[in-house]
């Protein structure tokens, strides 16, 4: 193998189990220049980062998903696997393997990295979480692994700023040193308990204050209070911090509109971009405090380590309803979005379990139907305190969304019954210790979540924004018309004959307008009865709240039953592409597609006829 | 013994990790995991239905087994 040059960068992969902070120290290693992709023809996250070695040398860095083993039992690991093994179609075999090792968990952790010698790559060890290690009192003979091994070993703290400065030394100047491997019949336990016998002293198998925190967060009962807690708390967080923030970009939208207003002739282009485009996509983007609030709250939970804790409370009873507890996870998660919810159920081993789950996932309230929720239950729900702690508003939305949570139970549940579910499901899932997430992790989690909402916010509802506003405006009313413009438009008569089908449950045509844009991405129906509504209102009365011309025009009859129909609601088109690529078959995303229609019109059906009696 | 059958704050170590079909992946997993003879386990806690699944130490690591899952280790007492 000849010495490659130093003009080209180095090519280096991170590679470790789940939970030895990995990600982490990539964050801290290579900031803000990531590139977040998707590895071709599976869902795996693809993380790329640059950064520059001291030296001048470029380093090409690749966040490989974690593994316990090269014998991978999940798409995730099968990446890592053929990557490393430079067997991946798309990846070049990197030229360093970066382990990464949890210095607190070192009989785990050092097995995988044996079994990574005997690649015969080149590579460099990261003893992480170095600070925990010395609290707990163990004390790692680092010289004396790197002894053995025969490759640097270099101690690290993710979490630090200066941690992973002795790693960048390592990654700089030195040639890179082949591992002496264990002989290929060698019991790899074996040499890793070796290993430690000879340069690790650990005193404690967990840390005291993890048993302690865990005593009240496993426990059968208090662990499941704690767990509905939580949630309950996110839940209103959401509500009651992100209000008042939406309310200042709503002043501000509502400001930039007015200014147009003055400035502008009255006329089309005025017309379209108050009405279209600020209209549109600002009555999206006033819901982005209240999507980052929900998101920092799965991330703190997620890097805490409570997320494990909570599949293991919950995995008997998801089992019960015919899911897995790893469910619990992308499960979670689509209560931001479904589609990184479908995508985290690449974790879920097995293939029924994984269809199941993402055949589910998109009943969990996702973000972008919020602003549908907030916007009718702002308009309809009095804002009346309950019992102090609480308002009728919070105790809506968390109605609703329980609804989905049951509705996927439900669903899950009578899927059982139907196809061969004879294979045993494996949980095994690692507990790790408790971590207090980094800030700076967050950061970074909660910038690429926010990224990806206004990306969509930015583009796919922009265009759909104009597209709708073009619909609602051509062919312009003739010159003796009467009634609102809207009613002679393309938007008019489709929602007209699309009114017929969703008459019986309560739909009028104004609804049935905002549906159709509603379908590539649910929050643009917001957008979509923004446009309609603003657009039919007689002049002078443009700026009117939308919630305001809701009250007025729907009965409650009607809004409860949108309200139904979108917990169940058919998925925007950015969903249905995922559920494509990750079934990897049209005829299950059909089924999946029909299936949640079906349920939403059942709902609504029900919800409406029941209001009408009660009324 | 069984893993599936220790009772809670006992010591034990394992013994083996059965195959129950041919391939087991979930027994090839437990080994990777490091359920091999020799290692010390012990259960810390049970989910709150059904006491499944349970939650085992083993060595420095924790780990969520179902009890049909850890009725393949065969553990002593120490």
């Amino acid at each position: 193998m000849s010495e490659p040059s130093l003009a080209m960068p180095l090519s280096v992969a991170l590679v470790g189990n789940p939970n030895c902070g990995k990600t982490a120290l990539f964050n801290r290693l290579t900031g803000s220049r990531q590139k977040v992709a998707n590895y071709a023809g599976v869902t795996v996250e693809r993380k790329e980062g640059r950064l520059r070695l001291p030296s001048g040398r470029k380093v090409r860095m690749l966040d490989l998903p974690g593994a316990y083993s090269l014998n991978a039992t999940s798409p995730d690991e099968a990446v890592t696997r053929d990557v490393c093994l430079g067997q991946h179609p798309d990846e070049a075999q990197p030229d360093l393997l970066l382990c990464v090792a949890d210095a607190t968990n070192l009989r785990l952790h050092l097995r995988f990295v044996l079994e990574l010698t005997r690649l015969g790559r080149p590579m460099v060890l990261a003893l992480n979480m170095a600070d925990a290690a010395r609290k707990r009192g163990i004390r790692i003979d680092a010289q004396a692994l790197e002894r053995e091994l025969g490759f640097p070993v270099v101690e690290t703290i993710a979490v630090r700023r200066e941690g992973a400065a002795a790693l960048i030394k390592a990654l700089d100047g030195h040639a890179p040193s082949i591992p002496t491997a264990p002989a290929a019949d060698a019991d790899l336990h074996a040499a890793a308990r070796q290993l430690i016998a000879s340069a690790v002293h650990m005193p404690d198998p967990t840390s005291p204050r993890d048993a302690a925190i865990d005593r009240w967060v496993l426990h059968p009962v208090a662990g499941l209070a704690i767990l509905a807690l939580t949630m309950l708390v996110v839940f209103q967080a959401v509500y009651a911090w992100g209000e008042p923030v939406k309310e200042l970009i709503e002043a501000s939208v509502g400001g930039l509109g007015a200014l147009i207003n003055a400035t502008l002739p009255e006329g089309l282009l005025r017309s379209l971009l108050v009405d279209g485009v600020i209209a549109g996509v600002g009555g999206v983007l006033v819901f982005l405090p209240q999507i980052l609030i929900l998101f920092f709250f799965i991330l703190i939970l997620e890097e805490s380590g409570y997320l494990p804790r909570a599949a293991f409370l919950l995995d008997r009873f998801m089992v019960g309803a015919g899911l897995s507890g790893r469910a619990f996870i992308p499960l979670l998660s689509s209560f931001a979005c479904a589609i990184p919810g479908i995508m985290a159920a690449r974790s879920i081993p097995n293939p029924r379990d994984r269809f199941l789950t993402i055949l589910v996932a998109p009943m969990m309230t996702c973000s972008a139907r919020l602003p549908v929720y907030a916007l009718l239950i702002g308009a309809f729900i009095p804002d009346r305190p309950i019992g102090g702690l609480f308002n009728l508003q919070g105790l809506v939305l968390f109605a609703l969304y329980m609804a989905g949570i049951l509705g996927a139970l439900s669903v899950a549940y009578i899927a059982r019954y139907f196809g061969r579910h004879n294979e045993e499901q494996a949980l095994m899932l690692e507990i790790p210790a408790w971590r207090l997430p980094n800030p700076l992790d967050v950061l970074i989690g909660l910038k690429e979540r926010g990224m990806i909402f206004l990306r969509r916010a930015g583009t796919l509802i922009l265009a759909l924004s104009v597209l709708l506003w073009v619909l609602s405006t051509f062919p312009t009313p003739p010159a003796d018309w009467t009634r609102p413009a809207i009613e002679y438009s393309f938007a008019g008569h489709i929602g007209r004959a699309l009114a017929v089908v969703f008459e019986p449950i309560g739909f009028n045509w104004q609804i049935c307008v905002a549906l159709i844009p509603g379908l590539a991405a649910r929050e643009v129906a917001v957008a979509g009865l923004a446009s309609v509504y603003a657009i039919s209102a007689p002049e002078g009365q443009a700026e009117e709240l939308l919630s305001t011309a809701l009250a007025n025009q729907w009965t409650l009859a009607t809004a409860l039953s949108l309200l139904a129909w979108y917990v169940f609601a058919p998925q925007c088109l950015a969903t249905l592409s995922v559920v494509r690529r990750e079934t990897n078959s049209w005829r299950a995303t059909a089924f999946w597609a029909a299936l949640l229609t079906g349920l939403a019109y059942l709902a609504s059906l029900i919800v409406y006829r029941l209001a009408l009696i009660l009324s | 013994m069984q893993l599936s059958e220790l009772p809670r704050g006992t010591r034990a170590t394992v013994v083996k990790v059965s195959d129950l079909a041919n391939p087991d992946p979930i027994a090839a997993r437990l080994r990777d995991l490091g359920f091999v003879a020799g290692e010390p386990v012990s259960l810390v806690a049970q989910g709150p239905f059904g006491a499944d699944p349970i939650l085992i130490q083993i060595g420095f690591t924790r780990f969520a087994l179902r009890r049909s899952e850890a009725a393949r280790v065969e553990v002593e007492h120490v």
